[in-house]
């Protein structure tokens, strides 16, 4: 994945800076409670919501067990339709064919139409090695790369940022990448929008490069499809002579009839649209209108690997759509950057350790991030039961097990610094699988009440440091159940 | 009818009360109740902490409690889904690895027959008025494995609103994880105090004195938290509301 990624902190440490961000805090907050709200109205409005959702399952279900199959079909479509079809085993490759084919233009700047594939990759960090610059256009994507930031959010990159400072950046940044902001700008929505418009069209019209992703490729005609809410996209894919477009190979869908479900439930569940303003679809290359030259770049980067696991798979129906980011309570409290990886909240949790693996820190600290409270699976539209995953994942990191990598079987070994955990859940698993040893520890328990501290040491120090432990009570339950017989003996 | 108390780990080490309050409670209504000593640990923090491997025995062991019961009644929303949702994910697995039927086999017949105390109250009693008295101000928190694993939905709340004298405030941002999560609250414990932190400013501002909830755990976490930001409203377990009548008044 994006090499900007590399060698993050474990989550926890990552999370403690954005939770004590009062600014960001207020960002985030106010933002995911907005959509969170909207969501839930546009949903409630369809009748036959939990029939789309199981659809959407079904369709995405069907077209990964015959993945090979499907991809076969997209290849000859596209060929068949004037386009050209490769195949990027992981990140390096997919950079390089992408770089390969912009060099082999004579150009050297690109407009991007907004895709997680290619952040997945870094592709604007290995078109710039390259001295190739790629212009974003999807605004949020645009303060994003302004503000020389990184993106925290699937659907709006820049959710964390507010209109005071999107307009700073506005101000400090348009000049050195083209036209500059207008004198005087203030962050009003309709003077910010109209800069960037501004400074967007010069690229729109200079380019002759465009590159792209696609929520979703079509296998019987080799059509692929882009939803937006702005129309930038669609001009990154209308006016530059050559496309290319990178997508991962799960965005597969077997028939345009498929398509109907997701337009549904992808706009309802990203933006609260009934139906998103901008469905752009584009098959191979006609003569007479469009690119002259198209290029689909199909990428795996871990992915084949996701499949082969049973549990685990279910992360590959995700259609990007962020509701299961809007909706965590854990990611609104510590922010997108956290997760260290460009696919953050919920699904990052679970789709990053198993695209990239759980040997660094912080993905073996992914699974983790999440109390596990449901909120995720409940508005998933293609119901991905992410807490499934993340107890799967876990058990991956702490005890090991078998896993593909790069198509080969493996088997892990534990995550580090799991020992002492453990080997308190093996003692805790021994008592409970002992009544009588849990009784004589609650008796302990009771009879040395009074000098159980009110805070831990310890691991349980991060807990005493905000709460309060409750005390230990003068009598477990089972032992006043035994001495009265449940109360009937007369004592309470 | 006679049913098992599963009163949870949790609940008989740290909050005996609770386990007092749902025999009162189901005494009163008719049900004889009888407690397994055998009992311990339905395996829920093994198995959500990715320890599945060791919370298998613990399932078993729990089979082995209560599996003769006609029903099994536990004041934990959260234990409840761990057997109700997860035993048999568990058998699934353990077929997926090749290890044949016997888990799931084992742990089937308990599966169907444990039930979160509302639930049962509602479902299988048939009541909503349970004859208790309580004159104060509530809050309702339904803790998310109780909303979303279980399926709770306006139970608690019904057998709230039967209750005599009680006063019922509506919670703002009810549905929102308290930010317990078993062991997240000490793996991440400034996401899971933020989040505590949100869930009590939410409970101050209704002006009710006693946030309450069907699982301690989450009261736990609530009301450590309470303590801390010194807001004088108290974490009380529904059972206990539930149990206190006007001739015996309970929390
Ligand atoms: S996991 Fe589900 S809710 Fe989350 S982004 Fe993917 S499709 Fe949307």
């Amino acid at each position: 994945m994006s090499g900007t990624f590399v060698g993050m902190p474990a989550f926890p440490k990552a999370a403690h800076e954005a939770v004590n961000n009062q600014t960001l805090r207020g960002n985030l907050r106010h933002a995911t409670h907005t959509i969170r709200g909207k969501r839930a109205k546009a949903v409630a409005e369809v009748s036959d919501w939990a029939a789309l959702r199981e659809a959407g399952k079904q369709i995405k279900d069907h077209t990964l067990r015959h993945l090979d199959r499907y991809l076969v079909q997209v290849e000859e479509a596209v060929t068949a339709a004037g386009g050209t079809v490769h195949w990027a085993a992981d990140a390096d490759e997919a950079n390089r064919i992408v770089t390969d084919l912009v060099k082999a233009t004579g150009e050297t700047e690109v407009v991007k139409v907004k895709s997680m594939a290619t952040q997945e990759i870094g592709l604007n960090e290995a078109l710039e090695a390259e001295g190739i610059r790629a212009y974003e256009t999807d605004l949020a994507e645009l303060i994003v790369q302004l503000g020389k930031d990184r993106p925290s959010h699937i659907l709006v990159p820049a959710i964390h940022r507010n209109r005071g400072e999107i307009r700073d950046i506005f101000a400090r940044e348009m000049s050195e990448w083209g036209r500059p902001a207008p004198e005087g700008l203030t962050d009003t929505p309709a003077e910010l929008a109209e800069a960037a418009r501004l400074h967007l069209r010069e690229k729109f019209l200079r380019a002759k490069v465009g590159v792209s992703g696609a929520n979703f490729v079509i296998a019987e005609t080799g059509t692929l499809v882009v939803v937006e809410s702005e129309g930038n996209g669609r001009m990154c894919l209308t006016l530059p002579e050559t496309l290319i477009s990178v997508v991962g190979i799960e965005k597969i869908l077997p028939t345009w009839q498929d398509l109907e479900v997701f337009l549904q439930t992808l706009p309802r569940s990203s933006t609260a649209e009934r139906m998103n303003p901008y469905t752009s679809t584009w098959t191979g290359t006609t003569d007479e209108d469009g690119p002259r030259a198209f290029h689909l770049v199909l990428l795996d980067n871990g992915r084949t690997d996701t499949l082969a696991d049973e549990v685990g798979r279910q992360a590959l129906r995700c259609i990007r759509c962020s509701a299961c980011l809007n909706v965590c309570p854990v990611y609104e409290r510590a922010g997108g950057h956290a997760y260290g990886s460009v696919y953050p909240g919920p699904i990052g949790a679970i789709l990053s350790p198993q695209l990239r693996g759980t040997q660094s820190e912080i993905d073996a600290s992914l699974p983790y991030a999440s109390s596990l409270c449901g909120a995720c699976y409940e508005v998933c539209p293609v119901a991905i039961d992410i807490p499934e995953v993340l107890v799967h994942l876990r058990e991956r990191v702490v005890e090991g097990g078998q896993v593909t990598r790069e198509g080969n079987k493996v088997v892990l070994r534990p995550a580090k610094g799991h020992a002492a955990e453990r080997a308190a859940m093996r003692a805790a698993r021994w008592a409970f699988s002992h009544p009588g040893a849990l009784r004589t520890g609650q008796r302990l328990a009771s009879r040395t009440r009074r000098l159980h501290p009110r805070s831990l040491p310890g691991p349980g120090r991060a807990w005493s440091a905000t709460r309060d432990l409750p005390p230990v009570p003068a009598e477990p339950f089972r032992d006043w159940w035994q001495r009265t017989n449940g109360g009937k003996d007369g004592a309470k | 009818m006679r049913v098992a108390l599963f009163l949870t780990c949790v609940n008989d080490t740290l909050y005996p009360d609770t386990g007092r309050a749902v025999v009162k409670l189901l005494t009163r209504l008719g049900v004889e109740v009888d407690f397994p000593m055998a009992q311990t640990c339905c395996g829920q923090a093994h198995y959500n902490t990715g320890y599945r491997h060791e919370a298998e025995p613990l399932a078993r062991h729990f089979s082995d409690v209560f599996g003769e019961y006609e029903a099994i009644v536990t004041p934990s929303g959260s234990c409840g889904a761990m057997v109700r949702e997860l035993y048999p994910r568990m058998g699934e697995r353990a077929r997926a690895e090749g290890r044949g039927d016997t888990l799931a086999a084992t742990l089937a017949p308990v599966v169907p027959k444990t039930y979160e105390l509302t639930e049962f109250l509602v479902d299988v009693l048939g009541v909503t008025d349970v004859g208790a008295y309580y004159p104060h101000k509530v809050t309702y928190h339904p803790t998310c494995h109780g909303l979303r694993g279980l399926g709770l939905g306006e139970r608690p709340l019904r057998l709230l609103r039967a209750v005599k004298g009680l006063e019922l405030a509506e919670l703002p941002g009810a549905d929102e994880c308290c930010g317990f999560g078993g062991t997240f609250a000490l793996k991440n414990a400034d996401v899971s105090a933020a989040m505590g932190a949100d869930k009590v400013r939410n409970a101050e501002s209704t002006g009710a004195e006693v946030l309450c909830a069907a699982d301690n755990s989450c009261l736990m976490h609530i009301g450590g938290t309470m303590t801390r930001l010194r807001t004088g409203m108290r974490p009380v377990h529904i059972a206990e509301i539930l149990a206190s009548t006007e001739e015996e008044p309970t929390a």
